[in-house]
């Protein structure tokens, strides 16, 4: 169990006038799954971009800590996996390139006993040579998970994670997801109710949009 | 932070070597620019003033079409989220800042070869000043062109922006080289380039720090 901890306090967005959510306060502490949810356009992926750094607030502010130490905006990105529709990896270098650049440019190890057990949980295995231009999107959407889980992230965010998945790509990422909740923070931000089944808090998007 | 800069070059460079998205428009614009310019000089003999100033044209514009691509082709390509998932801003602008310097010295490289080669007025009297002149040049315009880059790889009319960014940034350091490259065509030493030298290395030196520290406010949205 890790002792990583995020704290949202009075988050706001706006994009222009047009108010995303507002005063939004929540903690999530040590490990679990986490759900997000809101209709198309609540300003779910909007959230979870503010929670992983790659958007700022309009107002208030996120603090990630592992344990008492507040970890600062620089290093943020080696504590989190991200999985999500609109990420794209280089379609140039097969998988395994892509994973081996990966690890290279975040300066940790290769976990190669990690990224094939992943490898072939996603049913991806044979195909890590191949070119990620040539794969379908739900291979696409699965080697994504690899991305976000090959260096051990403290804190998962998955923005929509059974999209474009077939059954077999579904169960699959449950039972990772499942595997992954009972050591770090996994955030869910999504429409589908066997998504959001997984989730043991929620926050409605809609009980965040009143301006008054 | 350098072994992870120094991935991110070599994972650009690999990127490029497949995808060719900045060496062939690059190359093309070379070839093309030289070609125009001599037809057009025919068989005028052109001053050394002239020929300075033509060679660091030629430089400006092959920057403008090559130079912009580091951050132009992550965004385009929808891949800056993922840049932003394994790099701090200062990794990522590390990396693309050695990419785009190794890449405008081998452009600048052979742009002074070819000149050297086809321009019978493009005489170096002092060989040192010029490569001095040269690889502060290079810097300038490398650390000039990746921070103009990642703003306007934000921004919606890529195309029109960068140059008209780049212009007003840039024209200080191209008005000093043509001078520094000017002098050292004419032979003359060190003692009679310092006040030029100064210049330019003042400006590597601000647009490399001012670079770095303005970054984070680019990067992140």
């Amino acid at each position: 169990m890790s002792n990583f901890s995020i704290k949202a306090v009075d988050l706001s967005k706006y994009f222009g006038r047009r108010l995303i959510f507002k005063n939004l306060n929540f903690e999530f502490e040590n490990c679990g799954i986490m759900g997000i949810s809101g209709a198309n356009g609540s300003g779910k992926s909007t959230l979870v971009k503010i929670i992983a750094g790659i958007i700022s607030p309009s107002s208030g502010k996120i603090i990630h800590s592992n344990g008492e130490s507040e970890i600062i905006y620089e290093k943020l990105h080696n504590y989190i996996g991200f999985v999500s529709p609109y990420l794209v990896l280089y379609e140039e270098f097969s998988a395994w390139e892509n994973l081996e650049y990966f690890a290279e440019i975040r300066d940790v190890k290769f976990n190669r006993e990690k990224i094939e057990y992943l490898l072939n949980k996603l049913l991806l295995f044979d195909r890590k040579g191949d070119m990620v231009k040539t794969y379908s999107s739900g291979m696409k959407q699965r080697l994504k998970f690899i991305f976000a889980l090959m260096h051990s992230p403290m804190f998962v965010i998955l923005d929509e994670p059974t999209s474009n998945l077939d059954s077999a790509g579904k169960d699959a990422v449950f039972q990772i997801i499942e595997e992954e909740s009972k050591s770090s923070i996994v955030i869910i931000a999504s429409n589908e109710e066997s998504d959001l089944k997984l989730c043991s808090k929620e926050i409605k998007l809609e009980d965040f949009k009143n301006s008054k | 932070m350098n072994t992870k800069a120094y991935a991110l070059y070599k994972k650009d460079l690999y990127s490029e070597l497949r995808t060719r998205y900045a060496i062939n428009a690059l190359v093309m614009f070379i070839i093309v620019a030289i070609s125009v310019i001599l037809f057009s000089i025919g068989n005028e003999k052109i001053s050394q003033n002239l020929t300075s100033g033509l060679f660091w044209v030629v430089i400006f514009f092959s920057a403008m079409s090559g130079l912009a691509r580091a951050f132009v082709s992550e965004e385009e390509r929808g891949t800056s989220l993922t840049l932003h998932l394994i790099a701090a801003p200062s990794t990522i602008f590390s990396g693309k800042l050695l990419f785009n310097l190794i890449l405008v010295f081998c452009m600048n490289i052979i742009i002074a070869i070819l000149y050297a080669a086809l321009f019978d007025s493009f005489v170096i009297n002092n060989f040192a000043l010029f490569v001095v002149s040269f690889i502060l040049g290079n810097i300038g315009i490398a650390a000039s062109s990746t921070i103009i880059a990642a703003i306007i790889s934000k921004a919606g009319a890529k195309g029109t922006l960068y140059p008209v960014l780049s212009f007003p940034i840039l024209l200080p350091l191209i008005l000093t080289v043509v001078q520094l490259t000017l002098l050292s065509n004419q032979g003359a030493n060190f003692g009679d380039a310092k006040f030029e030298l100064a210049i330019v290395f003042c400006y590597d030196v601000i647009m490399l720090t001012g670079s770095y520290l303005l970054f984070d406010f680019v990067w992140k949205d």
